[in-house]
């Protein structure tokens, strides 16, 4: 048993108050189990202590947890209550989990993003669930007159063995209340864990699969408007003006206006990422008139000129920004980019004499790789409900970090955040571009202007031109071998537009006597953001393509190739910073050997390793492709990760297989092109999505037994897959894959896709 | 604007649209089933599939003009509570990531059981093939069509 401490700096994270209608609530902290970074313990102490989540037991026993995190899909909602169950001690069955609207006093920090949710929220549910344990014990040990330590618990049920007293958590909710909060909590051993582990269904499931209204986009109130958008038809455009009487005639149409995302005077932060600042708005009867009249509506747009502005970045800095004129090309990216590889970059990291190394070469072999910018394509397109009325807003809608955008919409709404109440939807995916949420002011001034609820959404050709999208990316490796074949050096030199995917201590630095990385970025006025996986995204694809190459250069078996590596990351490390775990990390190498019985592949099977380590967590994966009627078929993935303690197995395997399915797709068809500023793809029918036929024929997750605590997994199981596809691909057609989309290269070889 | 006499669900319903509205947006905002999804708009996402006469059709290009007379299953209409085995399948094999494109895959997969109650793999990925899931969870897809034919 561990013991933890109740108070974080002699401030206490916890908090108990009784309910009206009896029972009691636990209020605690989110974030107090977390070691803030440097940078947030410089920018944010305070909300450490502030509480944002709380549990309350009722009269009739039953648990309900106020979940702060949205959900977006990666099923939060159902693990993090198991969690709290588990140290609660009570049935599963006696659970239920409410999502909590954001209030800005109580729920300072919700975000579902970084796939960090469980990581933040293992210690405070964890204690938060022993500490209503203790107090539920002291309440009976109080009324039965007996020790406590001779109370035990099992299933919500409170029991004295030798006075054969029982009673569940209910009855002693409402004396539990009143009792102080203990100082210290025992915190179960994880091999007593009876809930964590075992895998639990979806709580949300009966409702999805029955078509319940839980988005933004199905939410409707008495007198509600609709609301479509015309923005720009390209980056690095602006409205200019627009003809009203266009629609204004139209079946429906009620006002056609156009909106400002940002007052003048307001400072951005790093979410406040906006497609286009001004768009115009048309307000209707209903969804389908609104976007009748956006297709008649007569605009004039003109090219933006280039701005600057401040924006507030992390620990109270604030950063120049400056977003260039210009009409952008694919094109002309790709000739930019090509100049960039050919100039030094900026030594993010630099170890021994790697220039020495490559003068002394007897072999230097050098690949490039690049991908495209990427759509999110969330299947729910941005959408959000809003009803502002005088100095009053609630506003309803699918975002993953409510906290980002409420300073927002204070000051473009000038209504002080008090007054603004943003209730959070269940998201029908996120991928990182609802952690941009410029669509809940779009709505809110929609409904200020009208003083009515509307609801916004955004046609797909709006989510998919209108975008916060992945990067495009490239990266150099560069490797020095001797006449041996022995590896000298190594050199990574990586940019994009507009920024770029090096993490500089991630392996394989840390591994070789002399490495060498150099970072570039282009700026560009097409605005990106997080996507699965930020940068880990591209940048795991090319090294671990590289190293596939490398290790067939020198003869060596891929997956032993990597494990001698990490071998002397672990023995013998280079450099002191290295952010990563190298026994971790050939733990899952050497279990995706075993699992998918590397040794042992099928004549006409072909399969590609990788590994990579992002968001706490190591994951290896094997691809199997065969090529049928001249197709290339992904018959097997097998995964091998380390994320810890899995709380919920089955539902993380969902997550995984999904991460994987992703991955492939992006792969093979992930693409989005621009021609003077215009995004080339508008609708799935030229965007290419990975649909059944194309996904994997059989999916294993496997888990690497641990006691370690939870760390990511939404995202980590979906960059390695990149390179095990393209290396897999190589053994299947002979060829390497330097270029994502893989599809139209395939084509090219006269094989289907 | 023109008066529709619908079949819904097993109702009778009325409404008073343009008649080129497509029954999509006539479920979601006229009549308050907003269990059918708008995902593109085009019929290439299968997100708004529901059942005419029994066959899943996109109902984002169809417009209410074409729907009169005929009969329509939505998803609230496939069972009262989710009973339907392809719907037990789904909870079964915990289908759902984010959920939103679930309804349409359901009710192309209840189409095809009742068309074609023991698919092959192959006839599977056929059929399903029209509805994106973005969240990739295709495998648990075809493992819950497979299950449901069992039970049907
Ligand atoms: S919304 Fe109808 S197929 Fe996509
Ligand atoms: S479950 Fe999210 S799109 Fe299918």
């Amino acid at each position: 048993m561990t013991t933890v401490n109740t108070k974080l700096n002699r401030r206490s994270f916890l908090k108990v108050s009784a309910l009206a209608g009896g029972g009691m609530m636990l209020s605690f902290s989110w974030l107090a189990g977390c070691k803030p970074t440097e940078e947030e313990a410089l920018g944010l102490p305070k909300e450490w202590f502030e509480l944002n989540s709380y549990i309350k037991i009722g009269e009739n026993g039953a648990v309900t947890l106020y979940s702060p995190n949205p959900e977006f899909g990666s099923n939060i909602k159902t693990s993090m209550p198991m969690i709290l169950a588990e140290e609660l001690d009570t049935d599963w069955k006696n659970v239920w989990v409410e999502q909590a609207d954001f209030y800005p006093e109580r729920f300072d920090r919700q975000f579902t993003g970084g796939s960090q949710g469980i990581r933040q929220g293992w210690t405070p549910l964890r204690t938060a669930g022993a500490t209503a344990r203790a107090m539920l014990v002291a309440a009976a040990a109080q009324s039965w007159n007996v020790p406590a330590n001779e109370i035990t618990t099992s299933a919500g049920i409170l029991e004295h063995k030798a006075s054969g007293k029982k009673a569940h958590y209910g009855e002693m909710a409402s004396l539990a209340a009143t009792l102080e909060i203990p100082e210290e909590v025992e915190l179960k051993d994880i091999s007593d864990f009876k809930i964590i582990g075992k895998s639990k269904k979806n709580v949300d499931g009966e409702k999805i699969v029955s078509g319940k209204p839980l988005f933004a986009i199905d939410h409707k109130v008495e007198g509600m408007k609709y609301a479509a958008i015309v923005h720009p038809p390209a980056f690095g455009m602006r409205l200019k003006s627009f003809d009203k009487s266009s629609v204004m005639g139209m079946p429906g149409i009620q006002d056609v206006f156009s909106i400002n995302v940002f007052k003048d005077d307001y400072v951005q932060n790093f979410f406040d990422t906006t497609t286009f600042p001004e768009i115009v708005a048309i307000v209707g009867n209903s969804t389908w008139e609104v976007m009748q009249a956006k297709k008649n509506l007569v605009a004039e747009w003109e090219k933006a000129p280039e701005t600057k502005f401040k924006m507030a970045g992390f620990g109270g800095n604030s950063m120049d920004v400056t977003v260039p004129s210009g009409l952008e090309n694919t094109s002309s990216h790709k000739s930019r980019m090509a100049e960039f590889i050919k100039n030094p970059g900026t030594v993010v990291r630099k170890d021994g004499d790697p220039e020495g190394m490559f003068k002394k070469a007897a072999k230097v072999i050098e690949r490039t790789y690049s991908a495209p910018f990427l759509a999110h394509n969330t299947m729910e397109p941005m959408n959000c409900f809003a009803d502002v009325k005088g100095d009053k807003a609630v506003i309803y809608g699918p975002t993953q970090a409510p906290e980002f955008i409420m300073g927002t919409l204070s000051s473009s709404l000038g209504i002080p955040k008090e007054n603004i109440q943003i209730n959070l939807a269940r998201m029908g995916g996120g991928f990182g571009r609802r952690a941009y949420s410029h669509h809940m002011v779009e709505a809110a001034l929609i409904s200020q202007k009208i003083q009515a609820p509307v609801k916004m959404v955004y046609t797909r050709e709006d989510d998919m031109t209108d975008g916060v999208y992945r990067p495009t990316y490239s990266a150099t490796y560069r490797a020095a071998l001797d006449e041996n074949n022995n590896l000298l050096a190594l050199h990574v030199k990586a940019g994009g537009i507009p920024e770029s995917p090096l993490h500089a201590n991630r392996f394989p630095a840390g591994a070789l006597d002399h490495y060498l990385a150099e970072s570039w970025d282009i700026s560009s006025n097409i605005t990106i953001g997080a996507f699965r996986a930020p940068r880990s995204n591209f940048i795991a694809g090319a090294e671990q393509s590289f190293l596939d190459e490398l290790a067939e250069e020198m003869g060596k078996d891929p997956i032993e190739f990597r494990l001698e590596l990490l071998k002397r990351a672990e023995t013998d490390p280079v450099g002191s910073n290295n952010d990563y775990d190298p026994k971790r990390y050939a733990g899952v190498l050497q279990l995706v050997k075993e699992k998918s019985n590397w040794n042992q592949a099928q004549s006409n099977v072909h399969r590609g390793v990788s590994a990579y380590f992002c968001h706490n967590s190591y994951v290896a994966e094997v691809v199997d492709t065969v090529i049928k009627d001249n197709k290339p078929v992904v018959e097997s993935v097998y995964a091998a990760v380390d994320c810890g303690i899995v709380i919920n197995p089955d539902s993380a395997a969902n997550m995984g297989e999904g991460a994987i399915v992703d991955g492939i797709g992006n792969a093979f068809f992930g693409e989005l092109a621009f021609n003077n500023g215009v995004p080339t793809k508008t609708n799935f029918d030229t965007y290419r999505m990975i649909r059944q036929k194309e996904a994997p024929k059989k999916i294993e997750v496997h888990f690497v037994e641990s006691t370690e605590n939870p760390t990511g997994l939404g995202e980590p199981l979906f960059p390695p897959v990149f390179a095990a596809l393209a290396n897999s691909l190589y053994k299947a057609t002979g060829k390497r894959y330097y270029e994502q989309p893989i599809a139209p290269q395939l084509e090219m070889e006269n094989l289907r896709m | 604007m023109a008066l529709f006499n619908l079949n819904i669900n097993g109702k009778s319903q009325q409404v008073d649209v343009d008649p080129a509205t497509p029954v999509l947006w006539v479920l979601r905002d006229h009549l308050d089933l907003v269990g059918t999804k708008f995902g593109c708009g085009i019929s290439q996402c299968g997100a708004c599939t529901i059942h005419l006469d029994g066959n899943a059709v996109r109902s984002c290009q169809l417009p209410i003009s074409a729907a009169e007379g005929a009969q329509i299953t939505t998803i609230e209409g496939l069972s009262e509570n989710g009973e339907h085995p392809v719907q037990q399948a789904w909870m079964e094999h915990d289908v759902p990531q984010c959920g939103y494109c679930q309804a349409g895959q359901i009710m192309t997969a209840a189409a095809l059981l009742q068309r074609n109650p023991n698919p092959s793999d192959e006839e599977i990925e056929n059929a399903m093939n029209g509805n994106i899931c973005r969240c990739g969870t295709y495998l648990r897809i075809k493992a819950a069509v497979k299950t449901a034919s069992q039970k049907l």
